[in-house]
């Protein structure tokens, strides 16, 4: 089982998670209220930290596990695209105060009402497949 | 022994998710969480209503073990890892909830008024959390990410569509904070 490294990362990136409370609704509420730096500092941290990765990835002083160059996919262009699609995304996290990830690991922790979130993700899922050819980019 | 039960700082967070982050890609595949819903929608047999579910979902077999692990990580963690699920809130914040009729407000990560059983079992209850993640899988697909792929591999490697997308994450958490958890409550 080689993708078993992945299974440890999962449970891992579930504990720091946690831990630093960002599975909580209620960190999100004050975030979203901005009454709060501890989500900003979290996210904030995770992306300048990540940035230097990202250098590190670029001019190849890392390559990964097979040798090869790491290059984050480029996601899709468009302003409607993102702006409309993140405005959604936002106003379930902010209401439910689960998004992707934490969404799953909320399942260990409160697992009825997040299995409900994670159903209404897939039908949220099924219904972009549906229609993704008529929305605007 | 204690700093394992205790909760750890913002300051923490941060490196460890980069090295979620760094962990992910080093290992050979792209950072993110939301294409799990696409990949479990397509294991559901979606491909037999929209083509756009008809892929090889065993190509994602690594995402979906650390799905795995997310949620064996979040049982661990709520049954041996957290003493006390108090949290360190704004008094600010503690204010406006109980004004608004939240009781308990941040003695537990989760609030009773959303999470607990007889809140599941209401009408208005599934409703606020089923339309919830339907609002979540919709915009998370047609966005091209969620906080994972967006908010942290996007931004970090300077791609505009994700400060986009973050923006509009924004727009929506705001509005769902400022105006619809006021009338819902």
């Amino acid at each position: 089982m080689k993708n078993i490294k992945f299974l440890l990362l999962g449970i891992f990136f579930a504990i720091v998670l946690s831990k630093v409370q960002a599975i909580s609704w209620y960190r999100f509420y004050e975030m979203f209220r901005f009454e709060s730096f501890h989500m900003f500092g979290i996210i904030g941290g995770a992306v300048v930290v990540s940035a230097i990765i990202m250098q590190m990835f670029k001019s190849e002083k890392i390559k990964d596990i097979n040798g090869n160059k790491i290059t984050p996919k480029q996601k899709q262009k468009g302003f409607i695209r993102t702006l409309v699609g993140g405005t959604f995304f936002g106003l379930g996290w902010g209401v439910s105060g689960a998004c992707a990830a934490p969404v799953f690991v909320i399942l260990g922790f409160k697992w009825l009402p997040a299995l409900i979130i994670l159903l209404g993700a897939l039908i949220g899922t099924l219904i972009y497949g549906l229609v993704s050819k008529k929305l605007p980019n | 022994m204690d700093f394992i039960l205790e909760p750890w700082a913002w300051y923490v967070g941060g490196p460890l998710i980069a090295l979620t982050l760094f962990l992910y890609f080093y290992f050979g595949q792209n950072f993110g969480a939301s294409t799990n819903f696409e990949t479990l929608c397509t294991m559901a047999g979606a491909g037999k209503v929209s083509d756009y579910f008809k892929k090889d979902w065993k190509e994602r077999d690594f995402a979906l073990l650390f799905v795995v692990g997310l949620i064996i990580g979040g049982f661990i963690s709520s049954n041996f890892l957290i003493s006390n699920q108090t949290i360190d809130l704004n008094p600010k914040t503690i204010q406006e909830l109980s004004d608004l009729g939240f009781a308990n407000v941040a003695n537990q990560y989760f609030p009773d008024e959303i999470f607990s059983k007889e809140a599941v079992f209401s009408l208005k209850g599934f409703l606020i959390l089923i339309l919830s993640g339907i609002s979540i899988g919709f915009g998370t697909r047609y966005a091209g990410g969620c906080t994972s792929g967006h908010a942290i591999t996007g931004l970090s490697s300077f791609q505009l569509p994700s400060l986009l997308a973050v923006i509009g994450f924004f727009i929506g958490g705001i509005i769902a904070v400022w105006f619809i958890i006021p009338n819902l409550f």
